[in-house]
């Protein structure tokens, strides 16, 4: 009976142990492993997301059903951990230059990938809670790595402080749902909620689920941590941040209200279509003043979240089937753009003024035109891949009759193209300063170079991922 | 019997509890304290959850309350000081108290679960007349719950290496304990015998 549940739960635990075994390695040799462990943790990382991938089809559970392996959440496991590899493999460089690599940071990515898996794969609320915690409580520490920087450390505390508030609105509307409906399974739940009515404490415990999950993901209003907490951060962790723990949540928020609270369709796509049409304007309006390229990523991370809100608010699995394609796109521009970004340096030191782009073209032109690929990408001009994402997003929304949805969401992304396009304004037209010098190892190049690249190529099929998208999509709804 | 037991209990809780607050030597709060801890030890025993209620001895007795003391005793604490403002307080302690018990009466006035609410709360555990509740608690932690309990374990991982990677520093010129040297050390170098003549001195 064990080893059947704990055959499902495989991968998570090989990468705990071994998580825990790198841990016991670095305590206990000198500091010349911490480099090799943090190459150890990208490979294990990497490894296990092919893992989960060739896994076979099928829905699979352990633990009395709280733990499920479907074709969802392998979906959304995959992009986590290529998201967290790939985060680490770009980290090295930036973390040697400042001193700051040392094997907890390893280790405490590979927790917080754990934590992430469990959180897409949980349908019970128990489950889904200690994932979260194992999850931000692994990403607090790491905003606040850089112990010396009083920038870092702010960002570490206001994430902690604002995350324990959200934890507590998650945990409250947990314990009214739990109250209200005798169970905290997600299956139980939505036998209860089957006769169509919704009490009125079991309404109250689905607001605050969500108000405390929306924190996670950063939609409006529960963003105000974000850019502060993205520029404060070191650069790798920023890029942790904008990856692995999105697609977490929004996998995690999807399997909660689709699963357990399907039968109140009706109530949380009101509350779905405000944080959307929040985030996406707030998302663009609060980018186009910023000089410093974190905090643009912040604002940027804040409108995608809306879109990817937006399909979730179709409510159909159409809606799901968007949202996956669009987190998958939305995670292959990041690591993209912050493969740029850790490079951006002036004399040694990090720099992330986006005047210092200035006539950048003419210094690197080959990098200059794979950020602007991915910038017009990101801003959703087609025939780019970051179009599709939107488009996807979009039908969803109108085929499910929220066309003012879609329409806002048309505007809102014209607004933000805004400063995208000021980038690629800059880099290629803008006024010419004594700018960048760093040079970009290659591996770094290589994931720039890939992404854009995905970003021209992908138009074609987008590399197979809406049939795959689709079919995880479905196992939502079985 | 059980009647008896039962009123006698919540009467010395709710006594003890109001002394706690009043008693004007905080060492004699922390001793109602304990009280308090007994007697809902006792009520515990009567709803036939007797590991709770050792758990409460054990626990709350035995390490909590202690602690409280050892801070208590240790820290001077002006309390008369901490108290001053209480009368100014107390108004707006007691407006707060109603409304909470308001909104608690509204809570339990528009109680209304979904139909099968109590039924799926009552499938999990198995009946008490069955099972011991301290079997029932070991299967429910260590069994039904294990990942559950497993997984935080591993928060609790995470929150220690958290505190040791934004704490710790390397120290110079600390001086630590070398157990091994210690062990190597013989009496014939670190004890110097003098035969002392007596009344010379050294």
């Amino acid at each position: 009976m064990l080893a059947e549940n704990l055959a499902v739960v495989a991968p998570e635990l090989l990468l705990a142990v071994l998580a825990m075994a790198f841990l016991m390695l670095g305590a206990f040799s000198s500091r010349a492993m911490d480099g090799p462990i943090l190459w150890g943790a990208t490979i294990v990382l990497a490894v296990v997301g092919l893992w989960i991938g060739f896994q076979p089809e099928g829905t699979r559970t352990a633990f009395d059903g709280s733990f499920v392996s479907d074709g969802f959440a392998r979906f959304s496991k995959v992009m986590v951990l290529f998201g967290a590899a790939a985060t680490l493999a770009l980290s090295r460089d930036y973390l040697q230059k400042n001193d700051l690599l040392k094997y907890e940071y390893p280790v405490l990515a590979m927790l917080a990938a754990v934590g992430m898996m469990t959180m897409v794969s949980a349908r019970d609320l128990i489950v889904l809670y200690l994932g979260l915690e194992l999850q931000s409580l692994a990403l607090y520490v790491v905003a606040a790595f850089r112990r010396d920087s009083l920038r870092s450390t702010e960002a570490g505390l206001k994430y902690f402080v604002l995350g324990a508030l959200s934890s507590g609105l998650l945990l409250y509307g947990a314990s009214l749902t739990y109250g209200y409906s005798g169970t905290t399974a997600f299956a139980g739940i939505g036998v209860s909620l089957e006769g169509g009515h919704v009490p009125l404490g079991l309404l109250f415990g689905l607001v605050f689920l969500v108000a405390g999950m929306a924190f996670k993901v950063s939609a409006v209003p529960f963003h105000m941590w974000t850019p502060d907490v993205y520029e404060g951060s070191p650069t790798p962790v920023t890029l942790f941040f904008a990856t692995a723990p999105k697609v977490a949540a929004a996998a995690m928020i999807a399997r909660l209200l689709y699963d357990a609270f399907g039968g109140a369709t009706a109530d949380w796509q009101q509350i779905l279509v405000f944080l959307s049409i929040a985030s996406m304007f707030l998302g663009a309006v609060g980018g186009i003043g910023q000089r410093n390229f974190k905090r643009l990523m912040a604002y940027s991370s804040i409108n995608h979240m809306g879109f990817v809100l937006m399909g979730l608010a179709a409510g159909t699995e159409q809606g799901a089937q968007a949202m996956l394609i669009y987190l998958a796109i939305y995670v292959t521009m990041n690591v993209g753009a912050f493969a740029f970004i850790l490079n951006m340096e002036k004399d040694g030191k990090p720099v992330t003024d986006l005047y210092s782009l200035g006539l950048y073209s003419r210094v690197a032109p080959a990098r200059a035109a794979a950020l602007a690929v991915l910038m017009f990408s990101m801003a959703g001009v087609p025939p780019l891949v970051g179009f599709f994402g939107k488009f996807y997003v979009l039908t969803a929304a109108v085929d499910a009759g929220l066309v003012w949805l879609a329409i806002a969401g048309v505007v809102a992304s014209v607004i933000a193209a805004y400063y995208y396009l000021r980038i690629v304004f800059l880099m290629y037209f803008g006024e010419a300063v004594d700018g960048l010098d760093g040079r970009m190892p290659g591996l770094h190049w290589g994931f720039l170079g890939a992404s854009a690249l995905a970003m021209l190529l992908g138009i074609v099929n987008l590399f197979g991922v809406e049939t795959i998208a689709g079919a995880a999509a479905m196992t939502l709804f079985q | 019997m059980a009647t008896f037991s039962f009123y006698l209990f919540s009467i010395v809780a709710v006594l003890s509890g109001f002394l706690v607050v009043f008693a004007r030597s905080p060492v004699h709060s922390v001793l109602w304290l304990i009280l308090a801890f007994f007697s809902v030890a006792g009520l515990f025993v009567l709803l036939g959850a007797e590991f709770v209620a050792m758990l409460m001895l054990i626990v709350y007795v035995g390490a909590v309350a202690v602690l409280f003391l050892f801070v208590v005793m240790m820290l001077d604490v002006d309390f008369a000081a901490l108290r001053e403002g209480m009368a100014a307080y107390l108004p707006v302690g007691l407006l707060i108290g109603v409304i909470l018990l308001v909104q608690l009466g509204f809570v339990f006035g528009a109680w209304e679960t979904t139909d099968i609410a109590l039924a799926q709360r009552a499938a999990v555990t198995p009946s008490p007349a069955e099972v011991d509740n301290t079997a029932a608690l070991g299967a429910l932690l260590y069994t039904k719950y294990i990942f559950l309990f497993q997984a935080a374990g591993l928060v609790l991982l995470v929150a220690m290496i958290g505190a040791i990677v934004l704490t710790h520093r390397k120290r110079v010129g600390v001086k630590r304990q070398d157990v091994l040297t210690q062990m190597y050390r013989d009496p014939a170098r670190a004890v110097e015998l003098k035969d002392v003549k007596p009344g010379q001195g050294i």
